[in-house]
């Protein structure tokens, strides 16, 4: 399950450009920062690696494995 | 079991015939100090000479460093992972550790730091002594703080005052120097060792949270690392808890404004000066360290001749003893200042009596002969 | 995350900048060692980098001043020598104006950590060269472009002595976490060169301005240090030599320390 915490990120975007499945994308939701965090649109396909939750900066993703 | 105790013993009450640089290193063992970290430079070396051949009999611990900034470093570190520590140097190795002794002042650091003054400035006469750091040792770190400074005039008070430098540390969380000169690091005289249950022992207050280890009183007690305080120890002004705050102009005043006070409000408590022949004087010579043995002798010739001087020495350099000082300018026509610098202190005294102030400077490495002393005396009497 | 100040969260670090990353990596290695927070000390000089475990990790913190965290750990480190105590600093904090405590603590094989974040550039003060930009960027200090040599810190660390010594960077989480948890282990001085963005205050000059930029770039110039036997100083001058440098045994300072003073406490 991928868990977002849309606060606390500033959209750097490391994590959607670097998921080797692409199942993240910018939202077009804006934070209270004004930023565009990530949302997951095909959470069936992540892979579970955590890339996305080592590379972020701000601790915004966390990927919990079933 | 007390390793200092034990090791100590063989050495209390016994008579010695040593440096002053010896009688510090000594006064730090039964100060009861177990962290040095220091680096060779004339004439403090033989501080460290000794007590790295002391420290690891009583478990302590001596490094030598690649410089002095790193050796106060590690003093700090070391006094907030529960050390009581120390370092020794000269004039241009206490210009290179003002930065982080106001890291020190900053984080209320308990520390002590020995200047065995000599010629400046930069290399100036390396093996010669000076009282040219006294100005240095209260304004050397930058922003507005306070400091705490002894100055020993003999080998004796080398060791008494070493004991002394560490407890108003621990009393005051501060860093305290020792600020001794060339000539009384390389003068051996009598010293005698006290007996251990003589010697009084500060042991730092321990806080009991974290949340106030940088404010909620005066002088907060310390927490030290491995507690889980959880504690942030930052040079950046912070707020009481001890977390960063860059921006507030409160939390910065009211910080800066209590590690002044805290020494400011006690100064009576701090300041030690000793009077000497001041019965109706007129003329009083004030001075410290080596150059105030020239001139009780001075004095002492005077009185013999029935000339009406007095000698007044300051023991505490900082915080200054002005409340004695104006009290002496009320009693006396005239101060005499011998300083082996061109009027440090004697500046000083101006700021706070009406009398007349005239400063007697000798510098080049020479102490002041009591002859020179006396020829000002009869200059003005 | 129970290893963080998570009051204080988000970071105060910049969109793209890899000091989170970094804190990422290093919350998670002590996670999946088990550490117990209450038993580490991170030593911190003054930049961006040094602000990563100041305040934001729960841990005791002692941020310094400016190029002397490895000072303050040694003093830290021999009192508490149970203690895990980590150095968290930029290039130009401990490879710039603290260079000679680097140097001297491996050397001394002090067991401690020491992760340097490598931004290339004097980030917290706006972006002016540091020992690491590489030759001929401009920087605001070298407004024309940089004609000095980068220092290579992990080359100069293993030299100097050290017990463990890698370099990795942010784009590689996976090999910087099993490092981190590798140099927690290790006894004696365990070096870490972090390569990090910083679109910011380096990369806006060069034509990256996203964390991105410098990850493509990393992926593409990195190169395994098992590979590099063969090629030419030439043929490596453009790439970032990554892995592990060094991991040996040598004797280790406090311990040495401790031992001499039980010689001289049993007599």
């Amino acid at each position: 399950m991928i868990e977002i915490d849309e606060e606390l990120c500033k959209g750097c975007g490391i994590c959607t450009d670097f998921c080797p499945m692409k199942v993240l994308e910018t939202s077009d939701k804006i934070n209270k920062k004004g930023y565009y965090p990530p949302k997951a649109v095909k959470e069936d396909e992540c892979l579970g690696c955590r890339l996305c939750e080592l590379l972020c900066p701000e601790f915004a993703i966390f990927i919990i494995n079933e | 079991m007390d390793y200092y105790e034990n090791y100590l013993k063989k050495f209390e009450g016994k008579t010695f015939f040593i440096l002053g640089d010896e009688a510090v290193a000594y006064g730090a063992l039964f100060a009861r100090c177990n962290f040095f970290g220091g680096y060779p430079i004339t004439p403090a070396s033989e501080v460290a000479e000794l007590i790295a051949r002391l420290l690891p009999n009583v478990n302590g611990y001596y490094v030598q460093f690649e410089d002095e900034i790193a050796s106060i470093g590690a003093v700090i570190g070391a006094a907030w992972a529960g050390g009581k520590a120390m370092t020794a140097t000269s004039g241009p190795g206490f210009s290179l550790m003002q930065e982080n002794i106001g890291y020190a002042v900053m984080t209320e650091t308990p520390c002590v730091i020995v200047d065995v003054q000599r010629s400046g400035p930069s290399t100036g006469q390396a093996t010669k002594p000076a009282q040219g750091d006294v100005m240095q040792a209260r304004w050397g770190t930058h922003g507005d703080h306070e400091i705490i400074a002894l100055a020993p005039s003999s080998v004796q008070e080398c060791f008494d005052l070493m004991i002394d430098c560490f407890n108003l540390s621990e009393i005051y969380r501060t860093p305290v120097i020792l600020l001794t000169d060339g000539e009384i690091g390389h003068l051996r005289e009598k010293m005698v060792m006290p007996k251990l249950k003589d010697v009084k022992i500060v042991k730092r207050p321990k806080a009991k949270d974290n949340k106030s280890v940088f404010g909620g009183q005066l002088i907060p007690p310390m927490m030290e690392f491995g507690r889980g305080g959880f504690i942030h120890v930052t040079g950046s002004t912070h707020k009481t808890s001890g977390m960063r705050d860059v921006e507030s102009q409160e939390v910065h005043e009211e910080l800066i404004t209590r590690i002044y006070k805290k020494i400011e409000t006690n100064r009576e408590k701090i300041v030690r000066i000793e009077k000497k022949h001041m019965k109706n004087a007129k003329v009083a010579v004030v001075s410290y360290g080596a150059s105030a043995r020239p001139s009780l002798g001075a004095v002492e010739r005077a009185r013999r001749n029935k000339k009406k001087v007095g000698f007044f020495r300051f023991i505490t350099i900082w915080p200054f003893a002005r409340k004695q000082i104006t009290e002496l300018g009320k009693q006396v026509d005239t101060i005499l200042v011998p300083e082996m610098n061109l009027g440090q202190i004697s500046r000083e005294i101006e700021r706070f009596v009406d009398c007349e102030v005239i400063s007697v400077p000798k510098i080049g490495g020479i102490v002041h002969s009591i002859d020179e002393i006396y020829a000002k005396i009869k200059e003005v009497v | 995350m129970k290893y963080l100040r998570e009051e204080i969260f988000p970071t105060k670090f910049c969109s793209g900048c890899g000091c989170g990353t970094v804190l990422n990596c290093y919350a998670h290695a002590i996670d999946e060692l088990g550490l117990n927070p209450e038993n580490i000390v991170s030593v911190t000089g003054i930049g961006c980098s040094s602000w990563i475990p100041s305040p934001y990790l729960k841990c005791d913190t002692l941020h310094t001043t400016h190029g002397r965290p490895l000072a303050f750990a040694t003093g830290v480190k021999i009192m508490k020598p149970d203690m895990d105590v980590v150095v968290i600093a930029g290039d130009g904090d401990i490879a710039g104006i603290g260079g000679n405590h680097l140097i001297h603590s491996a050397r001394r094989n002090l067991d401690i950590s020491v992760f340097l974040v490598n931004n290339y550039i004097y980030g917290m003060t706006g972006g002016q060269v540091s020992p690491t930009t590489p030759m001929g960027h401009p920087t605001t200090t070298t407004p024309y472009k940089n004609i000095e040599h980068p220092m290579k810190i992990a080359e100069l660390v293993a030299a100097a002595g050290a017990s463990y010594v890698a370099r990795w960077t942010t784009y590689n989480v996976f090999p910087l976490m099993e490092s981190m948890q590798n140099a927690f282990k290790k006894k004696g001085f365990s070096f870490i060169e972090i390569l990090s963005p910083c679109p910011v205050a380096h990369g806006r000059k060069i034509g990256m301005r996203e964390g991105q930029d410098y990850l493509n770039m990393f992926k593409e110039k990195a190169i395994k240090i098992e590979k590099v036997k063969n090629l030419s100083e030439k043929e490596l001058e453009d790439r970032i030599v990554i892995g592990k440098f060094v991991d040996r045994e040598r004797t280790e300072f406090t311990e040495s320390l401790r031992k001499l003073n039980q010689e001289r406490i049993g007599k």
